[in-house]
């Protein structure tokens, strides 16, 4: 992931040889080309051994892991939730409904940290264990961060109830005190387990002194010469005065209450009643908060924040969110002792402290391999209100910044997409913008995910995008000579003149080989036959052949002679028309008036003095024709034999009719829907 | 950014252009053994070379798509002083059993009478249109007014830059509030220095191009020029890559009612400048959505940069050849992607925090 801030991350390509050439690139929509060239020379190389290969490159790593794919997965439905709480709520139940969403998010943080760990276990080679591990470490940092985000930003525990909240922090992370708890108990005789003064020392550092507690009467039960200062300890334990919950007490007398008992452990001290139990002394002085007595439990508290979490029950309890800063920062300084310098993860729980939200995110940034954590950590807290608005002219502010980098990020992925849409949803600047120019990107390799794009786009008015990918489809389509799925493509694209390519198509096919493809589509047009005057024709020149099937054959002549007199009808296929109108003089009853057939003539004269036709004989025919209807009103009388028309004109009526060589009068009431199929 | 997988390209001579088709489904290669090449992705991720076959009779020097609502379409230029259309003939059975597909040639443009140096096909709303850009210093702008025949092609437009030109760049917006424009770069290296950056605009009236701006600061040959997404903003961003990474903003300033016929006047400003290359850049390019800019240079890094949320540039990626020579197989996939594997300092940080940090 490139940083908000900080050094640049570099991508090594083997192979490559940077000192001596070049590299030519391209961007696609998820991944990029990298190729070794040559720039400065040109036209032949002196056949360098040019490189031979093309390079993809990809941008978030993550996003092809199939164990943060869950992670991605349940986030964005927590996400989801979050942009709908209502803006109305205020107060307490709006904090606690916030509380509640960073829980939700934590909570899958650890389901993927622990499935991750799973893996890890059973991982076959050493070297992917190692790789599952490190990712359960960046999880589980994720996890710490968030959590102490959760407790200073969003819950925002005053005085007191910090640091029960802190504890119960350093309870969560810093949990090997189970296990080795379950180790010590378990064994025969536990006071003379090895671990059992150190375990005992961790219970007292992590405030749990009830277990301390019991695990001192184990002590004092197997050497009785001890129980006395055992118990002396176990009541020091029993009545520090602690903020519970649901007390109603105030601070102060909290304070007063909890500056009682530490003059009581001083006294202890003074008078040296632990000191023939260096363990119980050393207890005593952890509880007094002595810093040096702490510090000597380095290995115990295994980290600077657990040494600033119990130097604070020891010695502030009731610290205040405002003085936190202090503590940490003198904290980290005591217990690296100069040995050793921050990493990222304190500085970012150091930023944290000190309540500097945009060094956290930004620390974050840069420390992380993924946008996922920033992203949605900013979101929440800007519906907490914390984030102030930082104008740039490529996104709101910050949260936008990350929610985008997030998303699209998701478009890479060949699934994942379809969770970036709604996450582009909520950045009302230039969510988008951002949405339509990757949406459109999406390869199209099915028509069930073609679908699924246009959804998406057409829920969202982007009209632009609806006709394109309907335009790529019918032309993918036309290319592959599947007509009617053309058609309904550009039908959707609402694109005149590819409708009429296609329909021009349908109107060749149909010259060539005498019957329409895709009969459902094209007689099932309805209103979208008005999207270019072909299409017209082609849907009201099929109702022409149910007109005609159904013998409604006034019906179906008016608007035979309909198509060509509105020239609706291209030129091309007059000829056609006009030869079928054929069959409908040739009816017993009168079907065309005298002042349709003068139009048909019109038609016929008309399209003989534009151009050249082909097949002069053709038009002589029809003439004939034409005019021996005209003069035989009542359909009887004189006819042209079939067969003794001209071969062009027979093979027309061959397609209509499918019956061979017939004369007229046997043909007519033969109905297009005979035609060959 | 990581390595996904590496495919022989299997060219005899130098590779001079990598272009993906728009899905980034398939890929085009072009070289100096005056051959394009195109890959196809399989469904399980694997690239296949389709299609290989001669184009010119001189160094390709650049190939790119056309948009996919004008079907298969791709476009070169060449050093053989032509450029060509190329449309794919959907398969006869045969060469799709074989997985291959077939390239036929629609046109020749051969108005050039120098190497054609770049081709660039104009965005989808001005129809199918394409620009080339010659040694020879003049620009032409062709269309094809039969989408469905791209046998025919109408020169339009020339446009003499009178420098010898080296790359170009159509403006992608499609607002109507902005005429088609596109900017030319020209590397001419003759010492008498002139502005190397020129800006045409297309007039309603004249339906000429015209020059609308000289980016008089840029004295330096420039290899290459890209105008970056717009995202609906009213200005426009122009990367150039020059001695140097720049990246102007180009503010229409609003005309005057009585200037209304002339070509837009714009405020330039400079607002990125970076000189990490060491030496020249070469390529230019931005991402789809054009917040990120990559540029490749003679350091034989591509450098990637990107404005912060508060509107900083800087660069946020380097990818760089480690040097030596490859062996092994051809097609080489990431199994097993990691969640940061290049930050070792805060797994130690971390493991610090489960496993205890180790102190003297």
């Amino acid at each position: 992931m490139e940083e908000l801030d900080g050094e640049p991350a570099v991508t090594v390509i083997p192979g490559v040889n940077s000192k001596k050439n070049q590299m030519c690139f391209d961007w696609g929509p998820g991944e990029m080309l990298v190729c070794e060239t040559s720039f400065s020379k040109k036209e032949k190389s002196e056949m360098v051994p040019s490189c031979p290969f093309i390079y993809i490159i990809r941008k978030d790593v993550d996003v092809y892991s199939q164990i943060l794919r869950k992670l991605f997965n349940e986030s964005h439905g927590i996400f989801l939730g979050l942009q709908r709480i209502d803006e109305e709520l205020t107060g307490k139940s709006r904090k606690s409904q916030l509380v509640r969403v960073s829980k939700n998010y934590r909570s899958v943080i650890r389901a993927c940290m622990e499935e991750m760990h799973q893996v890890a276990i059973a991982a076959k080679d050493p070297a992917s264990g190692r790789q599952f591990s490190s990712q359960v470490s960046i999880l589980s940092a994720m996890e710490l961060i968030w959590n102490l985000c959760e407790i200073l930003f969003i819950e925002v525990a005053p005085a007191g109830h910090l640091l029960l909240h802190l504890l119960d922090w350093v309870r969560l992370h810093v949990c090997e005190v189970d296990s080795l708890s379950a180790d010590v108990l378990g064994s025969e005789n536990p006071s003379n387990h090895d671990s059992f003064w150190n375990l005992v020392t961790i219970l007292v550092l992590q405030g749990r002194l009830d277990e301390a507690r019991q695990m001192l009467s184990k002590e004092a039960d197997a050497s009785p010469a001890s129980a006395g200062i055992c118990r002396i300890m176990g009541d020091l334990m029993r009545t520090m005065p602690i903020l519970s919950p649901g007390n109603t007490q105030t601070l102060t007398e909290l304070e007063l209450k909890w500056q009682h008992w530490h003059e009581e452990c001083e006294r202890y001290l003074q008078d040296s009643t632990f000191a023939t139990n260096p363990h119980l002394e050393s207890l005593l002085k952890i509880m007094l908060g002595d810093e040096a007595a702490l510090l000597e439990q380095k290995e115990l508290l295994s980290n600077w924040y657990h040494f600033l979490v119990t130097r604070l029950l020891y010695s502030n309890p009731t610290v205040k969110p405002i003085d936190l800063h202090y503590y940490a920062q003198s904290s980290l300084d005591l217990f690296l002792g100069g040995e050793s310098s921050p990493e990222p993860l304190d500085n970012i729980l150091l930023a944290a402290f000190e309540f500097d939200i945009h060094q956290v995110i930004k620390e974050c940034s840069i420390a992380l391999s993924n946008w996922w954590f920033v992203a949605h950590l900013t979101d929440l807290l800007d519906h907490c209100k914390l984030l102030q608005s930082h104008n740039l002219y490529f996104g709101s502010n910050m949260r936008e910044f990350l929610l985008l980098e997030y998303a699209s990020g998701l478009f890479a992925h060949p699934s994942l997409w379809q969770l970036g849409v709604d996450y582009f949803d909520y950045c009302p600047k230039l969510g988008r913008v951002s949405l339509e120019l990757h949406i459109e990107r999406i390869p199209l390799n099915t028509e069930q995910k073609a679908l699924k794009v246009l959804r998406i786009c057409e829920q969202r008015q982007m009209t632009e995008q609806v006709r394109s990918i309907c335009k790529i489809l019918a032309m993918k389509a036309v290319r592959n000579n599947r007509l009617g799925s053309a058609l309904s493509w550009s039908i959707r694209a609402k694109d005149a003149a590819f409708a009429t390519l296609v329909s021009d198509r349908f109107l060749r096919d149909y010259c060539e080989r005498g019957c329409f493809s895709d009969l459902d589509l094209i007689d099932n047009l309805g209103p979208a036959m008005m999207l270019s005057d072909r299409l017209t024709f082609l849907g009201k020149y099929r109702e022409f052949h149910h007109m005609y099937g159904e013998k409604r054959f006034a019906d179906a002549a008016s608007l035979l002679l309909s198509l060509m007199t509105s020239r609706i009808a291209p030129r091309s296929f007059w000829m056609t028309l006009l030869t079928d109108a054929l069959p409908l003089l040739e009816q017993k009853q009168v079907i065309f008036s005298a002042e349709q057939t003068y139009e048909l003539m019109q038609c016929l004269e008309d399209l003989t003095s534009r151009r050249p036709v082909r097949g002069e004989s053709d038009i002589q025919q029809l003439q004939v024709i034409f005019t021996s209807g005209l003069m035989v009103p009542h359909g009887g009388g004189k006819r042209l034999p079939l067969s003794q028309t001209s071969p062009s004109l027979q093979k027309h009526w061959l397609l209509w009719t499918h019956v061979p060589l017939f004369p007229l009068t046997c043909v007519i009431h033969t109905p297009p829907s005979f035609r060959r199929k | 950014m990581f390595v996904a997988r590496s495919i022989a390209a299997d060219h005899k001579d130098l590779i001079h252009d990598v272009s993906f088709d728009f899905h980034g489904r398939r890929m085009a290669t072009c070289s100096s053994d005056q051959s394009v090449k195109v890959w196809d992705k399989s469904e399980s991720g694997d690239w296949h070379c389709t299609a290989s076959w001669k184009t010119h009779s001189g160094s390709v020097w650049r190939v790119t798509w056309a948009h996919p609502e004008f079907g298969q379409v791709l476009a070169s230029c060449s050093f053989d002083r032509t450029a060509a259309v190329w449309e794919e003939i959907v398969g006869e059975s045969n060469d799709k059993l074989r997985g291959q597909s077939h390239w036929v040639k629609r046109t020749t443009l051969v108005d050039s009478r120098t190497s054609v140096t770049d081709v660039k096909f104009a965005p989808k709303h001005m129809g199918l249109m394409l620009a080339t850009c010659s040694a020879d210093g003049i620009v032409r702008i062709y269309e094809a007014p039969d989408v469905m025949n791209l046998s025919q092609w109408s020169l339009q437009h020339e446009i003499s830059c009178k420098l010898s030109c080296s790359c170009i760049s159509w403006n992608p917006s499609s607002s109507r509030a902005h005429s088609p424009m596109i900017a030319v770069g020209s590397d001419d290296s003759s010492p008498n220095a002139m502005a190397k950056v020129q800006i045409f605009e297309y007039n309603e009236n004249t339906r000429k191009y015209a020059k609308a701006e000289t980016l008089m600061t840029v004295t330096d040959p420039v290899h290459d020029i890209a105008f970056a997404p717009n995202l609906g903003r009213s200005f426009h961003i122009l990367a150039i890559a020059t001695k140097d990474v720049r990246i102007f903003t180009l503010k229409p300033v609003r005309k005057e009612l009585t200037s209304s016929g002339g070509p837009t006047k714009f405020e330039i400003h400079i607002v990125a400048q970076f000189d990490n290359h060491n030496s020249q850049v070469w390529r230019v390019s931005w991402n789809i959505t054009g917040t990120v800019l990559a540029s490749s240079g003679d350091d034989g890094c591509v450098r990637l940069w990107k404005a912060n949320y508060m509107d900083n540039w800087k660069c946020t990626g380097i990818l760089k050849g480690n040097g030596s020579p490859v062996n092994g197989s051809s097609q080489q996939g990431n199994s097993n992607p990691s969640l940061g594997s290049n930050i070792p300092s805060l797994q130690n940080s971390l493991n610090g925090s489960s496993a205890g940090r180790k102190h003297s």
